[in-house]
């Protein structure tokens, strides 16, 4: 067996709320929406009208700029509005479903058998290709590249995220389709997985790199993975897809149609009965929710408490999320909380006094706890970051514009979701993932992605 | 108007109702006040040992029998008054200059506010701690903007405006014990520091235990490592101080005191007879190592930096010590020292870094 990759930097935020291994009662919405802001650097262009019929598969929007990347409807029904926010820009495409779940098929077809520009040419027409994005930058892929890998984290460390394991049961078959499209579309197949779940599934395939990782969060993250087997240098490109994407991949070509469906963990401290739902891509995020929440002003993120979007209690699932964390909001002052002992908070810092206290797990809310500060800790962002990256100074290069830095220091690596925790530790508060962002942006409009 | 101003004051009664908005939903406890404060609990216990010593030298000077409710109170009224003077004079100018800015006040001062007291001779007069507070408030670190963007400690520059404008007042024998200045006839011997001792031939004036608890003079909140260490403790409890700095800070002075142990058998520089274990006990050398050179702002950035930074403060403050005759104090002029070139080890380090991520392109391709 090969070696274990032990991460020892990083953090395991002792949030409460985890899902029980049970499904939950739920069925399916009345409106559903596909959200071009998930997708960064896209301009959409819309194919269908407000008032016109959808199908599951039905084109909805396309990228301005790369117009071979479609978007399509997880549902049918019809296409309710186009929500718009600043200067026009889309925000949410929201779909009526009619229940009827009608399907553009496909038709099936064996992905060892077809060449590689056909299966391409099926996933981007089905609008599965959206699932492929590229490190470095995190935007959708390029299908007229070939990546030097693909990369897939076999599992998800992050607060509260649901077990790969558990979410995969019942769909090795599709899985394991989904996998002979990857090994198509790239010369190397890597799939990371932890030391600490069996992963069977993982284990019986063929023809792909299996890496064991052991640590706390980010070790999950597909980003150290990479890091750790082979690091991405300048003008190299690696996609990643995440395991659930890879079922609908496989499903696309064994039943020819596009399925849409997640499974979901429903987690959080302010979710009544946190457990896992059968749910799908887009879909409001209300039904879930339905008498299952504690009282009081609460979050609702779609994704996990670091990454994730704050969607509210009508906002819907993000396309690349299969978690809900419901939290407090907390938006309210508290006396003298900065000088208080503080046996209730949570912080990697021994300044309160919650380190009496070991095993608790801790709700937390969205309070900043604090005002923004110009950086004065130093050494904080590195005791979580467990990569070979400088991510202060690579900060402070993103900040300056200085490109010749970024790319020196390790911009090509990162991407917001391995520099979360920096965020989440910032004594000094600030937007570590928005700066980071920034930073790419930049990147992409002066080098290109 | 006072925006600024009455944002400090409600922030200061209010941690802020204000929720993460991008990015992260969940943050750590921790702010900047909370830093903050847990290095003013640190210096607790050296400021208290600080104005018990204070009391106990000066009846001990005088020759006077006191208890130690007398001897506490004695050093009370020295020490409370520069304290105040300190804190009103720096806070003074940081919301003055929050005011100007429409920044937030900044939280620096609050530490600096309690060090500055605590490297000063007590009987310095009121006015000059106003004069180098300003100095360092101003000049040190507003006009770089604010607490995270300075070079130097702020509170070591206050001392070290004082010592090179008022070096009468700031060394010699007869400032570091309450009420010598004035008094006459007094032995000026009886008043001299450790060092100043040595330097005098007379290196061996108090024993290892003595400079340890600290019933030495010397400055307010300096004399005493054991109540040094115990803030030290506290530091790396809590994670606020960087166990590297400080570590590495005391090998570099063993490591020199050591050198000139073997070097200075047959000197007569007084300071080479002095054990390399009792250097780390006496001066300033323990409170800068584990509070002035773990400022983070002016000390090295990177981990592997500060490692470098801490090891060359230890070197340099012994030798310094040891070869500058004028002022037997090194620790000050090292900690400046290596704070301004702070930003030199991390520029290396930062190159290492560069270096391996380039040299593993080369390898793969």
């Amino acid at each position: 067996m090969s070696e274990v990759i032990k991460i020892k930097k990083g953090l395991d935020i002792p949030l409460a709320g985890k899902a029980e291994k049970v499904f939950g009662q739920t069925q399916l919405p009345g409106l559903f929406a596909i959200k071009p802001v998930d997708f960064h650097g896209l301009t959409p262009k819309m194919v269908v009208k407000e008032g016109e019929q959808v199908q599951i598969g039905t084109v909805l929007f396309y990228d301005k700029y790369r117009p071979e990347l479609k978007f399509v409807s997880p549902v049918s029904g019809t296409l309710k509005a186009v929500i718009r926010g600043e200067r026009r820009r889309i925000l949410e495409v929201v779909l009526e479903n009619d229940g009827k779940d009608d399907a553009v098929d496909f038709g099936t077809a064996v992905p060892a058998q077809m060449d590689r520009e056909a299966l391409v040419a099926r996933l981007l027409e089905s609008g599965a290709w959206p699932y492929f994005r590229q490190r470095p930058y995190d935007v959708i892929a390029n299908p007229q590249e070939t990546p030097k890998a693909i990369f897939v984290s076999g599992f998800d460390s992050a607060p509260l995220a649901p077990d790969m394991d558990f979410l995969l049961t019942g769909e090795e078959e599709a899985f394991k389709t989904g996998v002979e499209v990857l090994k198509k579309l790239a010369p190397e197949v890597h799939i990371g997985i932890s030391s600490d779940s069996a992963s069977k599934l993982y284990h019986s395939l063929q023809g792909v790199q299996v890496h064991t990782f052991a640590g706390p969060h980010p070790a999950g993250n597909v980003g150290v993975q990479i890091h750790h087997v082979s690091p991405i240098n300048k003008g190299e490109k690696v996609w990643v897809i995440q395991p659930q994407e890879i079922v609908s991949v496989g499903k696309l070509f064994s039943t020819g149609k596009h399925d849409f469906s997640r499974v979901l963990a429903l987690t959080g401290s302010e979710v009544l009965k946190p457990c896992y739902l059968r749910y799908r891509l887009g879909a409001a995020v209300s039904e879930v929710l339905k008498n299952n929440l504690a009282e009081g002003k609460l979050r609702i993120v779609s994704g996990n408490v670091l990454t994730g979007s704050n969607v509210g209690q009508d906002g819907y699932l993000g396309f690349y999320h299969s978690q809900v964390t419901v939290i407090p909001e907390g938006d309210e002052y508290e006396f003298l909380g900065w000088a208080l002992p503080g046996f209730g908070k949570f912080s990697v810092s021994r300044t309160f006094f919650s380190w009496l206290n070991k095993k608790k797990t801790y709700k937390l809310d969205a309070n900043m706890h604090g005002g923004e500060r110009a950086i004065v800790v130093s050494g904080q962002y590195d005791k979580v970051l467990p990569m070979d990256i400088l991510p202060e100074f690579l900060l402070k290069a993103v900040l300056a514009e200085d490109l010749d830095k970024m790319e020196q220091l390790g911009m090509y690596e990162v991407v917001e979701e391995d520099l979360a925790l920096c965020e989440f530790v910032d004594t000094s508060k600030l937007e570590v993932q928005a700066i980071l962002r920034k930073g790419m942006d930049l990147m992409i409009r002066e080098l290109g992605a | 108007m006072l925006h600024s101003t009455y944002d400090a004051f409600e922030t200061l009664l209010f941690v802020p109702d204000k929720t993460n908005k991008n990015g992260v939903h969940v943050r750590d406890a921790i702010d900047m006040k909370r830093t903050m404060i847990v290095v003013v609990l640190a210096l607790v216990p050296a400021l208290l040992f600080g104005i018990w010593n204070t009391g106990y030298q000066h009846f001990l000077a005088q020759g006077i029998a006191a208890g130690f409710w007398d001897m506490v109170l004695h050093g009370a009224l020295r020490v409370v008054p520069i304290i105040v003077v300190s804190y009103g004079t720096g806070l003074g100018i940081e919301f003055i200059f929050a005011q100007i800015r429409g920044h937030e006040v900044n939280e620096g001062f609050l530490v600096s506010g309690m060090l500055i007291p605590l490297i000063l001779p007590v009987d310095l007069p009121l006015w000059m701690v106003v004069v180098a507070t300003a100095f360092a408030v101003i000049i040190g670190k507003e006009i770089f903007g604010g607490s995270g963007m300075n070079i130097w400690n702020p509170a070591l520059l206050a001392r070290a405006f004082l010592f090179f404008a008022y070096p009468a007042q700031m060394s010699g024998d007869i400032v570091w014990i309450s009420g010598f200045s004035g008094m006459e006839g007094v032995d000026a011997a009886t008043g001299a520091t450790a060092l100043g001792a040595a330097v005098a031939g007379n290196s061996d004036k108090f024993s290892i235990m003595e400079s340890f608890l600290g019933i030495i003079p010397g400055s307010i909140g300096e004399t005493s490592t054991l109540a040094i260490l115990l803030g030290a403790l506290v530091l790396i409890y809590t994670g606020i101080g960087s166990w590297k700095v400080m570590t590495s800070v005391f090998a570099g002075g063993l490591l020199m005191g050591l050198v000139f142990n073997w070097l200075g058998a047959e000197s007569s520089n007084g300071l080479m007879h002095i054990s390399a274990l009792q250097h780390l006990t006496l001066g300033g050398f323990a409170f800068g190592a584990v509070f002035m050179a773990t400022d983070p702002v002016s000390a090295s950035r990177t981990e592997a930096g500060k490692w470098i930074y801490g090891f060359l403060i230890g070197v340099f403050a012994i030798l310094i010590r040891v070869f500058n005759p004028a002022y037997p104090e090194g620790m000050m002029l090292a900690i400046l020292l290596m704070n301004t070139f702070a930003p030199l080890i991390d520029h290396f380090v930062v190159e290492a870094n560069i270096k391996r991520r380039l040299k593993r392109a080369v390898v793969k391709a």
